[in-house]
């Protein structure tokens, strides 16, 4: 196997929090964002991090763009540390590393047309040749699927479909090996979630592209992912190629995960393992196993509640972080 | 309410060629919903599914008369119907008894339905001091018996509780218990879990359920996700600009669509439960209220249309038990196999 070209070790993220006197005293607690997340990506695959709101899953895809600093831990990209660069240093890097964001409509800027959205990254970063910055405009908006004549619209002319696929172009437009996707498709429609994760999917084929696919929706990761990590609480749970962990999840935050996405299918009843209760706040995260209260396995003990879980190997490539991983639920 | 030996359960809210128009700032109409036709029986769940901007909200706010007028209007000739009585001529007093004490309805977005600045368990009570004339202690009791019912832990201490004391899932379970506190009639749920995480949404959906079978509701669950009137609907009826495009019982509906459309969107849901391959994307997107299509609505986009569809709009028509698609392929059914509805699937690497 080649070196990974994204390395996440150890991560943490820590807010303090609880802030008395106008938010200026000290901090009464902190909460846990991030704690100890460790992955990597090879050249030309997509690792999926899954989770619901609040896992922490968000926060890792902006310290990997240096959008948020760590409390601690590392975040290497071609074996360089980015998390020790000067700026200078750090812009050259960010044009490899580039951002597909959930909601376009927030992340263009209202007033800038389509054509001036899509030429200032090029700008910035001095790639091509001014004369020639429209052309290559228009061939991203083909890249994409959009007409070259919608480089003379605003934001607000377009559909949200649209404002995605040109959010992906500004991305690509700066030739990037790694986009991470943070929840790229969660706020459309589903004939047009399907027409851009198509799209997604043949950019990184034609491109070579690595991606981080940021998701709650494991049906929609499904179709896009090599690798899937699932978070919660901040950490990572589970972890495995695609086919393994929708064919054999083996924690049981998975299993509930997996369980709770609806089938459209009338004709199929499931027994359905739904978690308990609500996610604890990660700012008083529970004692030992941070999902025991919520945990729906049969063989839940005293150990669960006392003694946190290591993220173990079960197989090659297949880690959870389960006393019980190995048991039937 | 629910009536075992009945094939068909009594309708209790009728709609029929429902049409709520808006005057655009530019002084176009935006025809958001237009002529559409449904009946909700004690007991039963109808789900009313689309994408945005299909007019499924517009729909839901019509029923309760809540459209801000102007800019929009109901057009003279649709007619909502509560177990015979009009709503759509009923004097604003009376239309007020209706609101929240028959027909309740839970929204997306709980922390916004929620007044940040009252306890969670006055707001509760309200409709029941409204409604009900109950007294102050009395509503509160039945307040706090209501959070019980809908599954708050520790219920009688959360009442006391601001909104934003609770979360997204506690507050939607609020919400549930507000609208129920009177026993209604009739729920109109629209997009109630599109908020909130999916162990979250799976919790509220089984006990939307659960009180459906308890009290004998007419459930109208609007939503985008195909998936979840699969499992929680009997009836489900598919709109596309502005009209109904396809009705039928859920399993026919899952096992045999008829509208091109209905296919189409059930192709594109990435799926767990079949093989992995490339989704089926619909071409093109909806177009806008204010210049549908002639002809067929649907037909700029259909795999299958031909001159008839551009030319000629067509009915619902009938296209099996219960089964209706507003439809030129459900007339000449051999067209249907003139085309592909989906590319041939390619798997993904």
């Amino acid at each position: 196997m080649t070196a990974p070209l994204l390395e996440v070790e150890a991560l943490v993220k820590h807010y303090p929090a609880g802030r008395r006197f106008l938010g200026l005293g000290r901090p009464r607690h902190v909460v846990r964002a991030v704690d100890g997340v460790s992955f990597a990506i090879a050249r030309g695959r997509t690792l999926a991090l899954v989770g619901e709101s609040g896992c922490g899953k968000t926060t890792v895809a902006r310290i990997i763009l240096r959008l948020a600093d760590p409390t601690a831990g590392r975040v290497r990209f071609d074996g360089v540390d980015l998390l020790a660069l000067d700026a200078a240093r750090l812009r050259a890097a960010r044009r490899r590393l580039q951002m597909v964001f959930q909601d376009p409509y927030g992340s263009l800027n209202p007033r800038m047309r389509v054509r001036a959205a899509l030429r200032e990254p090029l700008e910035i970063h001095g790639l091509v040749a001014p004369g020639e910055r429209d052309a290559r405009v228009a061939t991203l908006l083909k890249e994409v699927g959009l007409a070259p004549s919608l480089a003379a619209c605003f934001p607000h002319e377009l559909s949200g479909g649209q404002r995605q696929r040109v959010g992906i172009a500004r991305a690509l437009s700066v030739e990037p090996e790694l986009l991470v996707c943070d929840e790229p498709v969660s706020a459309l429609d589903v004939s047009v979630q399907a027409q851009v994760l198509n799209l997604l999917a043949d950019l990184r084929d034609r491109r070579g592209l690595t991606y981080l696919f940021i998701a709650h929706d494991l049906a929609v990761v499904r179709h896009i992912a090599d690798d899937v990590a699932v978070m919660y609480l901040g950490r990572i749970v589970e972890q495995a190629p695609a086919a393994t962990l929708y064919g054999g999840p083996r924690h049981p935050y998975t299993v509930a995960l997996l369980s709770a996405v609806p089938l459209p299918d009338p004709a199929v009843r499931r027994r359905r393992i739904i978690p308990l209760g609500e996610p604890p706040s990660p700012a008083h995260p529970p004692t030992g196993c941070p999902f025991h209260p919520r945990c729906p396995h049969p063989r839940k003990s005293d150990r669960c509640r006392s003694e946190a879980p290591a993220l173990r190997e079960l197989a090659p490539g297949h880690r959870a972080a389960c006393h019980f991983a190995e048991e039937p639920m | 309410m629910t009536n075992p030996g009945a094939t068909t359960p009594a309708v209790l809210l009728r709609i029929r060629d429902l049409r709520t128009y808006f005057v655009t700032e530019q002084g176009a109409t935006a025809r958001a919903v237009d002529g559409v036709s449904f009946d909700v029986g004690a007991g039963e769940t109808l789900g009313l599914v689309g994408e945005s901007g299909c007019g499924k909200t517009v729909t839901s706010l019509s029923i309760l008369r809540l459209i801000p007028e102007p800019p929009g209007y109901i057009r003279p000739g649709s007619l909502i119907e509560l177990d015979g009585r009009n709503l759509l001529t009923l004097p604003p007093r009376e239309l007020r008894g209706i609101r929240g004490r028959e027909i309740a309805m839970i929204f997306q977005d709980p922390a916004a339905s929620l007044n940040p600045v009252l306890r969670v368990g006055d707001q509760v009570a309200e409709p029941a001091l409204v409604h009900l004339g109950l007294s102050r202690a009395a509503a509160r009791a039945r307040a706090v018996e209501m959070l019980e019912l809908v599954g708050v832990p520790d219920a009688a201490a959360r009442a006391d509780d601001y909104p934003h004391q609770l979360s997204g899932g506690l507050q939607q379970r609020a919400m549930i218990a507000m609208a129920l506190i009177c026993r209604p009639r009739v729920l109109i749920a629209d997009e109630p879990t599109t908020a909130l995480d999916v162990t979250i949404q799976a919790q509220i959906l089984e006990l939307l359920d659960r009180l459906q079978r308890q009290l004998g509701m007419a459930v109208l669950l609007i939503t985008h996700d195909l998936g979840l009137v699969a499992e929680h609907a009997d009836r489900i009826a598919v709109m596309y600009a502005g009209q109904l495009v396809e009705t039928a019982p859920a399993p026919a509906l899952f096992a045999r669509p008829q509208h091109p459309y209905t296919e189409g969107l059930l192709a594109s849901i990435p799926r767990l439960d079949r093989p992995r391959a490339r989704l089926h994307a619909i071409a093109g997107q909806v177009p806008a209220a204010t210049a549908w299509p002639a002809g067929c609505r649907f037909h700029p986009r259909c795999p299958y249309a031909w001159e008839r569809c551009a030319r000629e709009e067509p009915p619902l028509l009938d296209a099996g038990p219960g089964q209706a698609a507003r439809c030129w392929l459900v007339a000449e059914p051999a067209r249907r196999s003139t085309r592909p509805p989906s590319p041939v699937p390619r798997p993904l690497s």
